[in-house]
């Protein structure tokens, strides 16, 4: 079981900010398929310049093993302050 | 000290806190960012944050800042959630022995937070909500420290 979360106008295009995906892909390409062909908005959403991926709290700029606790996070352009 | 907040602070009192008990420190410098009302365009700014991972990132903004600069210390207090215009969203100040590096340790952490660090910004207003992305001035602010 891997925990997905979006953040900012991703789960506005999801429709939803958090959800579990069972059994957990092996891969981070196999979760980003996955979620695309669920929602192909949402999955040219994720792919799209600027969106970065933080795994278990860390960024990971290329493809990386998930585990059965991963926590994926889709992080769209930072804006703070 | 570094906090997030879903309540609205009062700068003053944190400043004042902030430049207590210093006898090195010659120089603070503080910079607080309040919500813009755009000329009635926004009514309510929302704030969302990656609990954990947010707090995270901006304490290793903090410590670069902090070895780059030579800083005494350094406060961050970022509300999240809805923000009202006129109320402050961000808070930072910087101790330094000397003014210089007081001053561009504020600069240097407000041109990070408003473009490296996990926020998301949300602009209610009398046509809907749209989200706040960083803009071409954001992008250039921060590469003047690379």
């Amino acid at each position: 079981m891997a925990r997905v979360l979006l953040f900012g106008r991703l789960s506005d295009i999801a429709g939803w900010r958090e959800k579990t995906v069972e059994p957990a892909p092996a891969r981070l390409s196999d979760l980003r398929a996955r979620l695309a062909a669920e929602d192909p908005a949402l999955g040219e959403a994720l792919g799209a310049p600027g969106v970065q991926v933080a795994l278990d709290q860390v960024l990971v700029r290329n493809d990386a093993a998930l585990s059965a606790r991963s926590e994926v996070a889709f992080l769209p352009p930072m804006s703070g302050g | 000290m570094i906090s997030l907040t879903d309540q609205g602070f009062d700068p003053g009192p944190l400043l004042s806190g902030f430049c207590r008990g210093r006898a090195e420190t010659g120089a603070v410098a503080s910079f607080t960012g309040l919500a813009r009302a755009e000329g009635g365009e926004t009514r309510i700014l929302e704030l969302e944050a990656y609990p954990g991972f947010t707090e995270a990132q901006i304490s290793a903004i903090a410590e670069t800042a902090k070895a780059r600069f030579g800083l005494h210390d350094l406060m961050i207090i970022h509300r999240i959630g809805q923000i009202a215009p006129g109320e402050p969203i961000v808070f930072v100040a910087t101790a330094a022995a000397h003014r210089r590096a007081a001053f561009e340790a504020c600069d240097y952490l407000m041109d990070y937070l408003k473009s490296r660090a996990p926020f998301w910004k949300k602009e209610h207003g009398p046509d809907g909500a749209r989200w706040i992305e960083p803009k071409a001035q954001d992008h250039e602010d921060i590469a003047r420290w690379a």
